[in-house]
């Protein structure tokens, strides 16, 4: 910014209102300020895919994953307690109900050699590429 | 769904007033459900990727402090490709009141989520005031 430009904007310009525009603008930068429930992360190599989301609270039994194709599919839920005669919310912050997300992996999965995994209400999955897309090398001919 | 996805984004905990942590990693304030019943007060917080093992509790005169250590586990060899939630700790700090027995509190950690039973002291439980009427 120039010092010039000071003037034009006068006494509106706040300079830290600007250094938080610019640490917004980095930060944007690896995590995404806001998404669909359930949160997700997508890790790749070059043969297969990590998904992970946090969904704590949900019986493993009852998340159910699809794959089709490039998109994974998950769906789960999770419901309030039944509270007992006489008790009462005096906060309540936690989500409940159901959930559905769908993330497309940057390759096709092979749907039968997919991985679930649920441990202290991290759910990750391991979707390795499709047979027919994995990369191949080229090996070089020198003479 | 028949109403627009909400969108959602994890709450980082707000920065403590005095000094820094020794260690530089994102603290995030976990939600809490908080339940009244008759004869106790139930806390229960979701804490994704902290265990038994993990977790710290300390109750110190009347402030509870929840702190929760998360393992990072990133897979080696891969690339960050798609990244919604950040990573990292769990705190969160509550000021119990005189009615709380402290002797008799417990906590339990299942898939990710914090039980704490906060029992209620004796005194408080029949706490019944009669009315007179008046003259």
């Amino acid at each position: 910014m120039l010092w010039s430009d000071l003037e034009k904007l006068g006494r509106f310009w706040d300079p830290w209102r600007e250094f938080e525009r610019m640490q917004r603008s980095l930060s944007g930068r690896t995590f995404s300020s806001s998404a669909e429930f359930p949160l997700v992360n997508v890790w790749t190599s070059g043969d297969e895919a990590i998904f992970t989301t946090e969904i704590p609270g949900v019986d493993p039994k009852s998340i159910d994953i699809s794959v089709v194709g490039k998109t994974v599919t998950i769906r789960g839920s999770r419901y309030p307690e039944n509270l007992s005669e006489g008790a009462s919310y005096h906060r309540r912050e936690r989500w409940t109900g159901q959930f559905t997300k769908s993330v497309e992996m940057p390759f096709s999965i092979e749907a039968s050699k997919v991985e679930a995994k649920f441990s202290r209400g991290v759910l990750r999955i391991t979707a390795p590429r499709a047979e027919a897309e994995k990369p191949k090398k080229i090996a070089v001919k020198s003479d | 769904m028949a109403e627009p996805a909400k969108e959602v984004q994890k709450k980082e905990a707000e920065t403590p007033e005095k000094g820094e942590l020794t260690r530089a990693r994102r603290i995030f304030s976990p939600a809490v459900d908080i339940i009244e019943r008759k004869d106790d007060i139930v806390v229960v917080a979701d804490i994704p990727g902290v265990d038994d093992k993990t977790i710290d509790i300390t109750l110190e005169k009347n402030v509870l402090t929840l702190y929760g250590r998360v393992e990072a586990d990133i897979p080696e060899k891969h690339t960050l490709c798609l990244s919604e939630y950040g990573i990292g700790d769990y705190q969160r700090v509550f000021t119990l009141t005189d009615e709380v027995n402290r002797e008799k509190i417990e906590a339990t950690v299942k898939n990710g989520v914090l039980t704490i039973l906060l029992p209620k002291a004796e005194i408080v439980k029949t706490k019944k005031i009669s009315v007179r009427a008046g003259a």
